[in-house]
């Protein structure tokens, strides 16, 4: 089962040619994938990708420096989330698969992903004009215990309490997939209803993947009933299985106690029973936590995985951590930037820890509730997994929409980005009510009594006898009375 | 300050001190001693009430109604342990995945030091179960603890049967914001405690325990449940945790909030609160609970597993549900609903809690005395010591100054100077000898465990017990090696020098304890005091060497056991006090090397060599 996870919003403008084929101009595409999970869950993903020409400035070439990370740890998920989103469809939730999003059920989810990716795409293969496209993807995961009572059989009607009844005009292309992989062999496990008319095969994440698909452009599928109610059952329904671990998964923390230091542990899983493959690992921390560089530890299956070692042994890839990049943090301005190329060994867990000091904030920089803690972001891995089936190169245009969100590079393996989960790290806290204020003002009247105090212990007196003195001196103040000057 | 400065006021005041010295520490500690009795009457003891505005003002509705789940669960527990003799992992972890958690085990070994004889092991190995339920629209960032330790015996299985009937109904709701672990401990706090190190990732007492597959984040407090029946009569809520350390007073409100909304008898050290408050009774009563939590706080111990979760900045407490002869009994149902209220409350925190006490002392479950009001009762003991200090500091000063002032013989500083050096040097071996005496307590028990049983018809566990007394013994023929070393040329000097600096080591120690366990800190203070002060060389020796004796750090251990018993209406006969004292002495030695309490290195490696430093001016020669 996976937690919800905050809505990280990743706009990401990349200024450079990215496909090749001729697109039709100003068209829509959109379509709801659902997968029920081995717990019983089931997880929908929506997709919508809206595509238009425009003349917007654009540069040559793709320029590192204009490309910018920004993360928001922590984002409450709510209606307010979704209400702009849905508006930037052509549709917007009159017809088409948006009418599925109806708020009240979408929130009820125990996951909840929504995210709108934006990016030029080039119309001919000289890359001479461009469109843009704005491609919007929803995803939530239907908890079987608390929206289906226990029950693992699904309709769309009992996930969003609504059907549907039309295709959106404006789509070039409006689609329902269900997955339905494990059982196509044996067709005693589960029904679904409407049966298919078709179906599509395809390798995702590595696996292979059959698919029920059901188009709403084709008016058979409508007119029969004037909605279509997808309903799944299942005949023998799946025993409590382990379900599958992927290749790739992570899992942060923050270990130690009390309020001066701690340490961040990320820790990378690669369950291929054979394979090992590198991973990218982009941290940014927060300037407030102080990070010892010296400290950063690297250890896989018990032994430290560090460059120098494997390097001195063998000079030539695979080195277990070729590339690391660190930019350190500037107090209120920046935060820490650490960048990390590593080599998980296969079937492996392999632990990145770094230690940290808090940082005393000015009392003026403190949230209002700081006691709740400040959130640290969530690490981001990048990774070729390997494939266990490989794939074919596909026609992008042509296949699912779905699909091209996992790219594959050379059949073999495909791309995957993980979050880790965000953290939350408590900095030593001031308490900001009357008693703060009276321990200022009792240590100023401390620090004030033991200056004195510490004198007196300190010093020993002498009573001076008030002495007359010499004949010089008796003079010398004769002369000085005249003068008009103090005596000696 | 002009006062102070001024030689003439200076020497009058100096001279007031010195005169009025005896009356002003008689004073003082009387003072000291009357504050902390008149905590318990009212305008110094509060109504408590809650800060935390999260917890405060909205009320939940308890929809807990798996008594019948929470039975059956608890029999299948209790039979499945029968059989296997030891928590029965699978099927825990069967159940949980039933009712719909995520799941993990976690396996840890611990060899103590010495076998514990009290709880009957040495080689502790066993298996945490834990579940945990996501939150729905939460991030894992934050979580709630129910836990449930499991003894040797099938003890505590209604105790699991509530924590699973929760987890399911828990399960069904939608409005969890933090996720809420399920865990279940084996060996007690053994496990709590090594759970808690795997959780947060650190290893403070050499625990070997397997690493933690699922984390819920920041942990914002911990309820842990100890159950053995059915029903029960009354529930006790216990606060005391490792080292002193106390959960947020607003904890302990929002538990006497749903006692008091679902009728239930909540009971603070076994004791009902008094109704009436106006009359002598019910104060009375109050000094009665609140000196029980004063010896328990002092005892350094964690009374519950609550008590391991306080040092890693959790907020947690120990509900103990009692059965006795009462007529009125509760089912699960209200004991569940209680705990069902609790924790959607705790869930509706923003804030970790902070906004009330963490220094308190509890006359009653709704009443409770503040840090502020409490202090000035040790501070006037602490007093005491401060003027003897002072009168010793001024006799040893005018020792040196006199004959300068009197006679004005010849070359006074010099002579001064090297009276004082003499002085000084002749402190060195005193004190070495006691902080090594004090080492060697530290150590050796434990350490020659294993030549003792060679040698001798005892036990491991035997042996260190008998070895403390022994060395602790040992430590008290202390002044007749030292004298031989020291050469003393003014005889007076060398003892007032001695207890001058004995006094201020003393109070140090006293004050520093004072300020993180205070019940501790007022206990040691209100016995070692008055022998520290009156100790001299000379005078009536065998009665300052009895009373020295007797607020001796291991007498007033055992004074405690005694009072301890008295207070719980159970008295202790001589023999029965002396086992249980031995018993103590073992478990407070297995605590420290276990848990990490700190209250046997304080007494050995400071308090008892600073009291054999009183010991060395009483036979001062």
């Amino acid at each position: 089962m996976v937690a919800a996870r905050p809505l990280a919003l990743l706009v990401l403008l990349l200024l450079g040619p990215v496909g090749q084929a001729e697109h039709p101009r100003d068209s829509f595409r959109e379509e709801l994938v659902v997968t029920p999970l081995p717990s019983g869950d089931v997880a929908a993903t929506f997709q919508f990708r809206t595509r238009w020409d425009t003349e917007l400035q654009r540069e040559g070439d793709t320029d590192h420096y204009f490309l910018r990370y920004a993360v928001l740890p922590r984002e409450v998920v709510c209606t307010e989330n979704l209400t702009p989103w849905k508006k930037l469809l052509p549709c917007s939730s009159k017809a088409g698969l948006s009418v599925l999003l109806k708020a009240d059920r979408l929130f009820h989810t125990s996951y909840h992903s929504q995210a709108v990716h934006i990016r030029p795409i080039c119309r001919n293969a000289h890359c001479t004009s461009i469109s843009w496209e704005l491609r919007q993807t929803l995803s939530v995961v239907f908890d079987a215990f608390v929206t289906g009572q226990g029950k693992k059989d699904w309709s769309l009607f009992r996930m969003f309490s609504r059907t549907l009844t039309e295709p959106c005009p404006l789509a070039s292309e409006s689609r329902v997939y269900v997955d339905i992989t494990s059982y196509s062999q044996d067709n005693k496990t589960l029904e679904v209803n409407p049966p298919p008319t078709t179906t599509y095969q395809d390798v995702i994440l590595g696996t292979q993947k059959t698919y029920a698909v059901y188009d709403l452009l084709n008016t058979a599928m409508i007119n029969n009933s004037r909605n279509l109610n997808l309903q799944l059952k299942w005949k023998r329904p799946p025993e409590n299985e382990t379900p599958p671990v992927p290749f790739l998964h992570a899992q942060r923390y923050v270990s130690g106690y009390g309020l001066q230091k701690g340490e961040l542990s990320t820790l990378l899983y690669n369950t291929h029973p054979y394979r090992a493959f590198p991973v990218l690992l982009l941290d940014t921390v927060p300037w407030y936590l102080r990070l010892y560089v010296h400290t950063l530890t690297i250890t896989s299956k018990g032994k430290e995985n560090k460059p120098s070692e494997e390097l001195s042994r063998k000079p030539d890839p695979p080195r277990s951590l070729c590339y690391i990049h660190y930019q350190p943090a500037q107090d209120r301005r920046q935060p820490h930037l650490l960048e990390m190329l590593i080599q998980l060994p296969a079937h492996s867990v392999t632990k990145v820890s770094i230690q940290f000091e808090r940082a005393l904030l000015k009392w003026t920089e403190y949230t209002p509730d700081p006691n709740h803690g400040f959130y640290v972001s969530p690490s981001v891995l990048s990774a070729l997994v390997p494939s266990l089936v490989a794939a074919k190169q596909v026609d992008w245009e042509g296949s699912p929409l779905f699909n091209t969100l996992f790219p594959v590079s050379d059949g073999s393996s495909h791309f995957i980005r993980l979050y880790t989960e965000p953290l939350l790290v408590n900095l030593p806290t001031p308490d900001f009510s009357m008693p703060y204020n009276v321990i200022c003002l009792t240590c100023t009247v401390v620090a004030v009594c033991y200056g004195s105090f510490y004198n007196l212990l300190t010093r020993t007196f002498h009573i001076e006898e008030p002495s007359t003195g010499g004949l010089a001196k008796r003079l010398a103040n004769l002369i000085r009375r005249a003068r008009g000057v103090p005596p000696l | 300050m002009g006062l102070l400065s001024d030689p003439v006021r200076r020497r009058a005041l100096a001279r007031l001190v010195l005169r009025l010295n005896a009356p002003l520490c008689l004073l003082s500690y009387v003072a000291g001693i009357a504050w902390f009795l008149a905590l318990a009457f009212p305008p110094l003891t509060q109504r408590t009430y809650m800060s935390e505005n999260a917890m405060g003002s909205t009320m939940v509705e308890e929809q807990f109604v798996g008594g019948e789940r929470a039975r059956v669960f608890a029999r299948d527990f209790a039979a499945y342990r029968r059989k296997s003799g030891a928590l029965p992992v699978a099927w825990l972890e069967r159940t949980m995945r039933s009712v719909g958690l995520e799941v993990y085990t976690q396996s840890f070994s611990r060899k103590l030091p010495f076998p514990d004889e009290t709880h009957e092991r040495y080689m502790v190995s066993g298996t945490n179960v834990y579940g945990i339920l996501r939150a729905l629209r939460a991030a894992s960032t934050e979580s709630l603890v129910l836990t449930v330790p499991c003894g040797p015996d099938s003890t505590n299985s209604q105790a699991v049967g509530l924590l699973l009937a929760l987890a399911a109904h828990f399960r069904g709701q939608i409005y969890w914001a933090k996720d809420i672990i399920f865990l279940v401990t084996e060996h007690d706090l053994l496990g709590t405690e090594a759970w808690l190190e795997a959780y947060h990732d650190v290893n403070v007492t050499g625990m070997q325990s397997s690493f933690l597959q699922g984390r819920a984040g920041a942990i914002q407090a911990a309820v842990a449940l100890e159950l053995s029946s059915d029903v029960v009569t009354s529930l006790d809520v216990i606060v005391e945790g490792l080292n002193g350390q106390l959960p947020n007073l607003d904890l302990l409100n929002l538990f006497q909030t749903f006692c008091q909304k679902g009728g239930l008898l909540c009971t603070l050290q076994g004791k009902l609160q008094p109704q009436d408050w106006t009359s002598l009774d019910g104060p009375l009563q109050g000094l009665q609970t609140l000196l029980l939590m004063v010896l328990r706080q002092a005892s350094g111990r964690s009374h519950g597993p609550h008590g391991l979760f306080l040092r890693y900045g959790v907020e947690a407490l120990t509900l103990r549900g009692i059965n006795s002869f009462r007529q009125y009994k509760y089912d699960l149902v209200a004991v569940g609903k209680a705990l069902e209220g609790m924790f959607r409350k705790l869930n509706h925190l923003l804030e970790r809690l902070h906004q009330s006490f963490f220094f308190y002392l509890l006359p009653a479950l709704s009443r409770f005395v503040s840090i502020g009001l409490y202090m000035p009762a040790a501070g006037f003991l602490l007093l005491v010591l401060g003027l003897k200090a002072l009168e010793l500091w001024m006799q040893l000063h005018e020792a040196g100054v006199g004959p300068e002032e009197g006679g004005g013989s010849p070359g006074p500083s010099s002579s001064l100077l090297s009276a004082q050096g003499v002085g000084l040097a002749s402190l060195v071996a005193p004190l070495l000898i006691s902080q090594a005496v004090g080492l060697a307590l530290y150590i050796l028990p434990v350490l020659g465990q294993h030549v003792a049983t060679q040698h001798f018809p005892v036990s491991e566990s035997e042996a260190v017990v008998l070895t403390l007394l022994a060395i602790y013994a040992a430590g008290l023929a202390l002044p007749h090696n030292t004298h031989r070393v020291v050469t003393t040329q003014a005889p007076d000097r060398g003892w007032m020098a001695l207890k001058l600096v004995a006094l201020i080591y003393l109070a140090l120690q006293l004050g520093c304890i004072t300020l993180t366990n205070f019940s501790l800190g007022f206990l040691l203070a209100a016995t070692m005091v008055p022998a520290a002060v009156l100790t001299k060389p000379h005078g009536p020796r065998p009665l300052y060497a009895a009373l020295l004796v007797l607020t001796s750090p291991a007498a007033v251990l055992l004074g405690s056991l005694f009072l301890w018993r008295e207070l719980q209406e159970m008295p202790l006969s001589l023999a029965e006090g002396w086992q249980l004292f031995l018993s103590a002495l073992a478990q407070g030695v297995l605590e420290h090397h276990t848990y990490g309490a700190l209250l046997f290195p304080l007494l050995a490696l400071g308090l008892y060599p600073c009291w054999l430093l009183f010991w060395n001016v009483l036979f001062w020669k």
